[in-house]
């Protein structure tokens, strides 16, 4: 019998099973699939947003600011990195001007600080690319970028760390009120929980529907995005956002925190919570989009693109309560933007409430905050470098030449907590494969590395799921040969 | 650490670089290998048909590797396998590191940078559709197949004709699995006309031109590819999809040299090759470091890779016994009409012994043409051509006599059509 059952390892479920393993609890985080973050949390625009675009009635506006603010001290204490390097909201004429004022308004409302209204030359001085027929900018020093996933995997890892235990590859199929409790079946298994915690993401309803009636709906919006090589990372500073208008809220133009430049999102409801697939027009429409932030983009130094699903509910705000049907079933549903930057505020949230709902929780005095740091090679000096080499040797051969990731990163990133199975769980953990060969020259090296370190055959490596095997068996075995 | 050259790559034209260097009295060179073994892409590359220009026979790939492996050794010159160089400067200090030595910084008076080249990929083409797993570039799947020894599916289709997609539709046929078709975006294909023959042609498998992928099915595993029809802006033209059912997708949507550590020193490259602009020497625009092999313009055959390699290393043996002329009239070569590229970019008459050679690829197909090279606007050599295609790079010797003024600022080369573009 657990004490807690999280269900969905995206940033919020990991944020709160980590928040969770604070307090003396039996946690168990779930996932239906292969590994931490693999949804919403893998696929978004990555930024700390400041919080001055949501209303302070709205959960969305309540917990964006607070949020932000937490991020330095939780990246640092988790090792996760964070640039805090601010955001532009850049507007074109009049109506823009009044959309900049508002949202500055609206951030003081939300306690937001040290927002400036610029003009023209104050932000071509900042950021010389932009497009000139630019009228003036709202400029949010708070904003940052992150790495979400990373955030996800650190968390997840740190709720290990203090006792939590995961399960993936298991999709919770039901869930049944026993006494004092919850079971949730999952396939065959069958798992007990006293309260159970709703981090589903798109199937956030889905989950609810298990216990409750149907109280929202999660429709998700996919969006598409383009990623650019890291030679042109310099393209733009800061986040640079189009001011929404009622032709939509604009596309991004924003670097990351590992120097790539990332463009996009558009947003289309759709009904396959499953499809993640890019189409060209909708590609071509946020190539042409992004061209109003600054027209140097350069197309030909694309790596990548991909679509991420927003978990939109119908309500329009964050869902953040235990369910009125289901006493100590608590949903934290509908979390889409700003809903990354608001995580850590969220989870606080969610552990309180879970103190109220059952009169109180004991501290783990055993808390960690830290984990144990994850050596990046390509960040190190020279020096650090021949030392690092000195104690694993390991750290001397370099697996993904366009990332400079070494065999060291690669079988640390395993041998966590919360680690690597997958060619893209070791992606995920240590950038190999993200670069501009995309895991050309590295996958066949990660497969290797991977298969000998978990003790399995090369063909039983997975690029991700269980079912998207890489190989289909050794040569020499088809029929030509029997012949 | 301090060496006369180091040569970055052990691949062909590292080989060809380092061996030639010493022939031409420099002993102490290092070759610096980032793989298991010395020989670079050649070790996956199984199939026959290296060699006919250099050896004048029909070798493999690793056995053609293996001619230059046994004469470097028989050279005695250094190397270091599984080493990889993070970063080179201006001043040719290199910094390497390996499980061996670990962080080693080496000071060189001469670099040949022979790192080859890497394959474009999916998002570089920015192919729509989902990301299952049966996505390889073609150059991936060899290397599984033919140097891991697994095979990567059942029922492949391939995008892109190039030589590596052509020679992978055949092996993939050898090995059992299906291959259902070629596409190509191009009216004509990229790869060499034997290829084509040989490895589609001889296996009944189609090859689809002016044809792209327009989308990918499957969420695990690939399940299926739709491929289309596209007009002359290379746009899908709506109504001639063709879906096919398949486990496998393999890519060969071109090369693009690898000069990440060019860049970093600060090398000049040229926007067209993407390799380093380089003088008749091979000798990028850094003074002492030289380039050559695919890191300088992707190569049909390695044959031409080994010549150009034997040039560089000979170069760079001049410029270590201070031999090689830093003077001479500064000639730049200009592709004009129908030309992509031209390779070298400058030409100092001086260093020019009995003639020049010049490579260059060609922008379409064409019968029945003419390579008209002009000196400053006259006409010094006009060639005639049956057959040219982007697909074979094409080479002209210019005899030292050939250029008959004192002076000459600019050699153009343009293609002369007499028979008409071809289809």
């Amino acid at each position: 019998m657990y004490d807690v059952a999280v269900i969905g390892t995206g940033i919020i479920g990991t944020f709160i099973a980590r928040e969770l393993s604070k307090y003396q609890l039996k946690i168990l985080m779930i996932d239906k699939e292969n590994d931490i973050a693999n949804g919403t949390t893998m696929a978004n625009s990555a930024i700390i947003h400041a919080g001055y675009d949501a209303k302070a009635d709205k959960n969305k506006g309540k917990f964006n600011a607070p949020g932000n603010k937490m991020y330095e001290k939780l990246c640092d204490e988790l090792d996760v990195p964070f640039k805090k390097i601010g955001s532009l909201v850049i507007g074109f004429d009049e109506e823009d001007q009044n959309t900049i004022k508002e949202l500055y308004k609206n951030g003081l409302e939300n306690d937001v600080e040290g927002m400036e209204i610029l003009n023209k030359e104050q932000v071509l001085e900042m950021e010389p690319n932009l497009n000139d027929t630019v009228t003036g900018a709202l400029y949010a020093p708070s904003a940052g970028i992150i790495s979400p996933f990373e955030m996800a995997i650190a968390l997840a890892e740190n709720a290990m760390d203090n006792g939590a235990e995961l399960i993936l590859n298991s999709e919770v199929t039901d869930i049944k009120k026993v006494d004092n409790g919850y079971m949730l079946e999952i396939g065959d298994r069958k798992v007990e929980a006293q309260y159970v915690i709703n981090c589903a993401g798109v199937y956030a309803d889905h989950i609810n529907n298990m216990v409750a009636s149907s109280s929202f709906e999660i429709k998700p919006r996919k969006g598409h995005y383009f990623i650019l090589d890291k030679s042109v990372g310099s393209l733009v500073n800061h986040v640079i956002f189009q001011c929404p208008s009622d032709k939509g809220k604009g596309i991004l133009v924003a670097p990351t925190v590992h120097g790539n430049i990332l463009i996009g999102p558009d947003s289309e409801f759709i009904d396959d919570k499953e499809n993640l697939g890019t189409t060209a027009e909708r590609l071509d429409f946020i190539r042409t989009m992004a061209l109003k932030t600054t027209t140097q983009i350069p197309y030909h130094t694309i790596i990548r693109s991909f679509t991420g699903l927003r978990a939109t509910a119908d309500i329009g705000d964050f869902i953040i309560e235990e369910s009125k049907e289901a006493k100590g079933f608590i949903n934290v549903g509908g979390i889409e933007s700003p809903g990354l930057s608001a995580a850590p505020a969220i989870a606080e949230y969610v552990v309180n409430l879970l103190k109220e709902i059952s009169g109180g929780m004991e501290e783990n005095e055993n808390f960690i905050a830290t984990r144990k740091k994850f050596i990046r090679f390509n960040e190190l000096t020279d020096e650090e470098k021949a030392e690092v080499i000195k104690e694993d040797p390991r750290y001397g051969r370099v697996i993904c030449r366009c990332e400079t990731v070494t065999e060291g990163e690669i079988v640390d990133s395993i041998h966590r907590n919360a680690g690597a199975t997958t060619v893209k769980g070791v992606k995920k953990r240590t950038r190999s494969g993200m670069g501009r060969c995309q895991g050309g020259f590295c996958s066949p090296k990660v497969v290797e590395i991977l298969a000998r370190e978990l003790g399995e055959e090369m063909i039983n490596i997975n690029l991700d799921s269980l079912d998207s095997y890489i190989l289909t068996g050794k040569t020499k075995e088809n029929d030509l040969y029997k012949q | 650490m301090t060496y006369d050259i180091a040569v970055i790559g052990g691949g062909p034209a590292g080989l060809a670089a380092a061996i030639e260097a010493k022939k031409n009295g420099v002993n102490n060179i290092l070759v610096i290998e980032r793989d298991r073994e010395l020989g670079g892409i050649l070790q996956q590359c199984i199939h026959n048909g290296f060699g006919l220009h250099v050896f004048k026979e029909e070798l493999t790939g690793p056995e053609y590797a293996q001619k230059f492996i046994d004469e470097l050794r028989k050279e005695g010159i250094e190397y270091k396998l599984d080493t990889m160089v993070l970063d080179i400067s201006e001043e040719k200090e290199i910094k390497v590191v390996n499980t061996k030595d670990g962080f080693m910084s080496i000071n060189a008076k001469a670099i040949v940078l022979a790192m080859g080249c890497r394959e474009r990929t999916r998002g570089a083409i920015s192919i729509p559709g989902q990301r299952p797993s049966g996505i390889f570039s073609a150059g991936t799947a060899q290397r599984y197949i033919n140097m891991e020894g697994y095979m990567v599916g059942k029922r492949v289709l391939i995008l892109g004709s190039g030589d590596i997609g052509l020679i992978m539709a055949r092996r993939l046929t050898l090995e059992g699995a299906e291959v259902l078709a070629v596409a190509e975006l191009l009216p004509f294909s990229g790869g060499l006309t034997r290829n084509i023959v040989q490895c589609l042609d001889d296996y009944n498998i189609p090859l689809l031109l002016s044809h792209t992928v327009v989308d990918v099915i499957g969420k695990d595993r690939l399940e299926g590819v739709t491929v289309a029809k596209v007009d002359n802006q290379f746009k899908p033209i709506p109504g001639t999809e063709i879906h096919y059912e398949c486990d496998t997708l393999l890519l060969s949507v071109g090369l693009i040299p690898e000069n990440e550590l060019s860049e970093s020193a600060g090398i000049e490259i040229d926007p067209v090759t993407k390799g380093p602009k380089v003088n008749e020497a091979m000798e990028t625009a850094i003074t002492g470091i030289f380039a050559c092999g695919n890191v300088v313009h992707v190569h049909d055959l390695v044959d031409f890779v080994t010549e150009e390699s034997r040039r560089a290393g000979k170069n760079a043996a001049k410029f270590v016994k201070n031999q090689l002329s830093n003077e001479g009239d500064i000639i730049s070569t200009k592709a004009e009409d129908g030309i992509a590229y031209i390779v070298p970019q400058v030409i100092r008459l001086e260093n020019i012994e009995e003639h020049l050679d010049l490579f260059m690829r060609v922008r379409t197909v064409y019968k029945d043409a003419s390579l008209i090279i002009k000196a400053d606007g006259e006409v010094i050599k006009r060639i005639k051509k049956r057959h040219l295609a982007p697909g074979e790079m094409e080479h002209i010797q210019i005899k030292r006599s050939d250029f008959n003024a004192d002076k000459i600022a600019l050699l153009t080369v343009e293609v002369e059509v007499k028979g008409g573009e071809d289809e």
